[in-house]
């Protein structure tokens, strides 16, 4: 178990003109932490999870392993497993070839080998699939296998591009916990990549969310649901309507907007905010958190029904809000509720968050 | 064309019947005839197979059959006993193989990892001439290299007088010279094979191998080259084929023992039984090595599994590197280019001008003028041109017509037509003359009772059989390529069957077809092997009349003629590159192994 630092890593490709594909990335990965970088594609997530394994080089900024600088290191003195979007797993050789290679190259002893292999296969439900050739081999199957290859050299950090979007739906929800349970159980610091939030959320101890070669926020998935530091991160994870808002009064960690029926709300907001009276203020709404209401009361709207979707768990609306389209993610739906019907709606105001731009 | 009498009634039969959606339309109008009836098949596929036995399989028969008539198997014993001619001939063609391959292999497979795996100034440049040596005509490819690198060469004469010594430094002759002609015109297999493995290879499995903590030699060792080992292996045996079939380059540089010129040498000393002999042995080997390479390719290769991910190329950013890359592509571009430059050099030279110089002193326009205006001149122009439309035209329609049956039709026997196409491709060009004269030097049920041997036919007939093979490959290509949905497609919308074929698959396998008649064209305006046993002085074509010229020293002549077949192959190149659709290395690829 190992800690993992970037300091202000960018990297810029000679071809891609001037811009930075990673800009000044400041990341640090606790020993044992189950880490991922999430954000859309050309975000820079799998650049920068690629200077980690040593397959670019930083244009600057330096990459330690607990105190060693391991920056300029070429990948095969790294020790870390990768777990590769396509698997790459070796055509020519056998699922225990495959897993073993690394053992080989570590010049384990044959008999300790034999053993590691078989206990990898184990743990990854593949035991007695040693002999088959990798062709023979589902596309979990094959997940799998990498995911051994990978493990079976105790890495001091597991690094894994994007391993679960080649698989259907299904599997991909079962394998993301297995890889989980397995992880746990190595206690191997691991760098995840996905562009998909829900299994960002669901895996990760702590995600980085990136954007444009940048990170825009580190946290826990909790934080990052709740506390988005942007209007970025408030629509990239889950759904998120952002309402442009005027700011009435500002404190240090609460400002108070107008709502578009002119009720004033006091609205949580990060510290050193930088808004003031007069200016306007963007605040993150949950579609989950806005509830159907015929009452009044504090953050009570009214607007009309333009879009109607029933999804079984919930029926997502789009309500017309004096001119500004707001999403509302409600369970209970009156019986008969159309689009063009007038509905009332109460916005959560103790669960709203003013966001950056 | 009297040689294929069944062609135009299955032309006017459209090739109809039974891709994958006609068998359901069959079931359901069972008592329709035509296209729909199940006897279609073979009825379309007889006269193709017919075509086939008739003058690919049975003149082999033939030349067997010359061989053992006189003296029994008396003339193959020759092989396995004693010091003769023959067992030496047969050990030399098999050493100047062998060595070929080691060549070829060593050139091409750096030159497609410098190419592919490498970014460096000049790269491009060479990417698009690598090509260039080996495009040109069997003939005026050795002629070229003969005056590059011979004891009379542009080269061994230049380093003579750059250093001022006695004799010609580095010169090649005899084995060592048809090594280098070889090198040259062969490596492209290695070359073309390595890189679409290279490009094809997904490079995380590379990266995997690191990240697992190999080096870079153990990369290579345990990853690359297994990787890669598909692709040597079948571009070892098409180098080897090659080399066995090559009878130009000993020619000019003076090697009698090889299988091919003891064949020329026997047929021209009238001996056909011996001659017979050397045909059958050799064809025979290359059948053998057909059959292997058919093995091979049915086991799996490995391809990417993934889609999408470009090859990381390396940029050389050492400035030394830099300077030494700069020089090498520099020193590669002008290898790469000079036998063309040669040719186009001396044509401009006169007639007997040229005798110690490095390079001809006198420029002149007359050849040009001479060989396009003076009847005697011109002839052997008109003859190739002509020889070889008839011979495409052939080409195109049995071509096709065996391409869909293959690929479309179900029917017993298609693997044997198969077969019995690319047998015309593995035999040498020599044996297929010597095949064609012991075949037809007497009337024949093929030649419709005729003596083809001595008249004009049998050359556009030597053309077919040879080039077959090409129209072939690239209309079956085009045609693997076409899903089968899209005719079910345009019959869904409402189109008879006919009009689906008409339509949509003819016209979409059209690009490949033209591509694959513009290469038996050329191939025909270039071929040199076979003509020059069958050919009389009436229908000698341009590269025997090259050939010839050369023996009476008329070497600005001679290259002039060199430079109309090099023309005509750029310009058919440019254009077929045009036609041809898909990945740009496997496209050359089949060009090359077609």
């Amino acid at each position: 178990m190992i800690d993992v630092t970037l300091e202000s890593v960018s990297k810029r490709f000679a071809r891609a003109g001037d811009t930075a594909a990673v800009d000044d990335v400041d990341i640090r990965i606790a020993a044992g932490e189950f880490f991922t970088l999430l954000g859309p594609s050309g975000c820079g997530k799998t650049t920068t999870l690629r200077m980690v394994a040593g397959f670019y080089f930083p244009t600057s900024g330096r990459i330690r392993f607990g105190q060693e600088d391991v920056t300029n290191r070429p990948p095969n003195k790294r020790d870390t497993g990768m777990v590769f979007q396509n698997y790459a797993l070796f055509p020519h050789l056998t699922v225990a070839q495959n897993v073993a290679y690394g053992l080989k190259i570590r010049k384990v002893g044959r008999a300790e080998s034999k053993r590691r292999v078989e206990e990898a296969l184990g743990q990854v439900h593949l035991a007695g699939y040693g002999d088959r050739r990798i062709d023979q081999l589902s596309g979990g199957q094959q997940q799998r296998v990498a995911l051994a290859r990978a493990l079976v050299i105790r890495p001091r950090t597991l690094l894994l591009d994007e391993p679960l979007s080649n698989l259907d739906a299904k599997l991909r929800e079962e394998t993301r916990v297995e890889i989980r349970r397995i992880q746990r159980e190595a206690g191997t610091t691991s760098i995840y990549v996905t562009h998909d939030q829900a299994e960002a959320m669901a895996m990760s101890d702590r995600i980085a969310v990136m954007e444009s070669g940048r990170v825009q926020q580190i946290g826990a998935p909790q934080e990052i649901y709740h506390r988005p530091a942007n209007a970025f991160v408030a629509r990239f994870i889950g759904r998120s309507n952002v309402l442009s808002l005027p700011v009435a009064a500002a404190g240090p960690e609460t400002v108070t907007v107008a709502l578009p029926g002119g009720e004033q709300v006091a609205v949580a907001a990060p510290a050193e905010h930088g808004l003031g009276e007069g200016t306007t203020a963007l605040v993150s709404v949950r579609p989950e958190h806005i509830g159907l209401t015929s009452a009044t009361g504090a953050g009570a709207l009214s607007g009309r029904v333009t879009e109607l979707e029933f999804t079984g768990m919930a029926t997502n609306l789009v309500v017309d809000v004096a001119g500004e389209p707001v999403q509302v993610a409600a369970i209970d739906v009156p019986a008969g509720l159309a689009a063009g019907d007038q509905v009332g709606l109460r916005l959560p105001v103790e669960r709203m968050w003013v966001v950056r731009p | 064309m009297s040689t294929i009498p069944a062609t135009p009634s299955a032309a006017t039969v459209p090739p109809a019947t039974g891709d994958p959606a006609p068998p359901r339309a069959r079931r359901s109008r069972r008592f329709t005839v035509g296209a729909n009836s199940p006897w279609f098949p073979y009825l379309l596929v007889f006269p193709l197979a017919l075509i086939l036995f008739g003058y690919v399989v049975q003149p082999m028969f033939a030349t067997f059959a010359e061989s053992v008539g006189v003296d029994g198997l008396a003339n193959y014993t020759t092989f396995l006993t004693g010091d003769g001619v023959a067992r030496s001939a047969l050990v030399t063609s098999l050493v100047i193989s062998a060595a070929s391959v080691l060549l070829c292999g060593i050139v091409g497979v750096a030159m497609a990892f410098l190419l592919k795996r490498f970014s460096f100034p000049g790269r491009r440049l060479i990417e698009a001439i690598i090509l260039v040596p080996a495009a040109l005509p069997p003939l005026i490819g050795a002629i070229s290299f003969q005056l590059l690198y011979s004891g009379t060469g542009i080269l061994p004469r230049g380093l003579q007088h750059l250093f001022g010594t006695e004799n010609p430094v580095l010169p090649f002759s005899g084995i060592a010279g048809v090594l280098v002609v070889h090198t040259f015109t062969m490596y492209p297999f290695f070359y073309l094979a390595t890189s679409a493995a290279l490009v094809g290879m997904d490079p995380s499995v590379e990266e995997a191998a690191y990240n697992l903590g190999a080096g870079r030699v153990r990369v290579w060792r345990t990853v690359l080259l297994p990787m890669l080992t598909p692709a040597l292996v079948s571009a070892s045996l098409l180098v080897f084929m090659t080399s066995l079939a090559s009878y130009t380059a000993p020619l000019l540089f003076g090697v009698d023992q090889t299988m091919t010129m003891q064949i020329y040498i026997n047929r021209t000393n009238g001996d056909l039984p011996m001659a017979s002999t050397y045909a059958s042995v050799l064809g025979v080997v290359s059948v053998l090595f057909l059959l292997g390479m058919r093995w091979y390719e049915g086991r799996r290769s490995y391809r990417s599994q993934s889609k999408g991910i470009a090859a990381h190329r390396r940029e050389i950013t050492n400035p030394f590197g830099r300077w030494l890359a700069l020089l090498a592509s520099v020193l590669a571009t002008v290898v790469l280019l000079a036998p063309v430059g040669t040719i186009a050099l001396v044509a401009f030279s006169q007639d007997g001008s040229w005798t110690t110089e490095v390079i001809p002193s006198a420029y002149t326009m007359r050849n040009f003028v001479t060989i396009l205006t003076d009847p005697e001149a011109y002839r052997p122009i008109v003859n190739s041109l002509q020889m070889s439309v008839i011979a495409t035209v052939g080409c195109v329609v049995v071509g096709v017509l065996i391409a869909y049956a293959v690929r479309r039709l179900d029917f017993r026997g298609r693997g044997l037509l198969d077969v019995a196409v690319m047998l015309a491709w593995a035999l040498p060009g020599t044996v297929v003359a010597i095949n064609l004269i012991s075949a037809f030097s007497t009337g024949n049920a093929f030649s419709l009772g005729q003596v083809l041997i001595g008249t004009f036919w049998i050359m556009p007939l030597a053309y077919f059989v040879r080039f077959l093979p090409l129209v072939f490959r690239s209309s079956s290509a085009t045609l693997a390529q076409l899903d089968p949905s899209l005719e079910e497609a345009a019959r869904n919308l409402g189109a008879s069957w006919w009009r689906a074929f008409g339509t949509v698959t003819l016209r979409l396998m059209l690009p490949g077809v033209l591509a694959g008649a513009l290469l038996a064209f050329v191939h025909g305006v270039g071929e040199f092997v076979a003509s020059v046993l069958i050919y009389t002085s009436e229908t000698a074509p341009i590269s025997v009349e090259i050939n010839n010229r050369m023996y009476s020293f008329e070497v600005g002549t001679a290259a002039a003629y060199g430079m109309l077949q090099i023309v005509l192959i750029f310009v058919v190149m440019v254009v077929s590159g045009r036609l041809e659709s898909g990945p740009k290395a496997s496209r050359e690829a089949a060009r090359w192994t077609a």
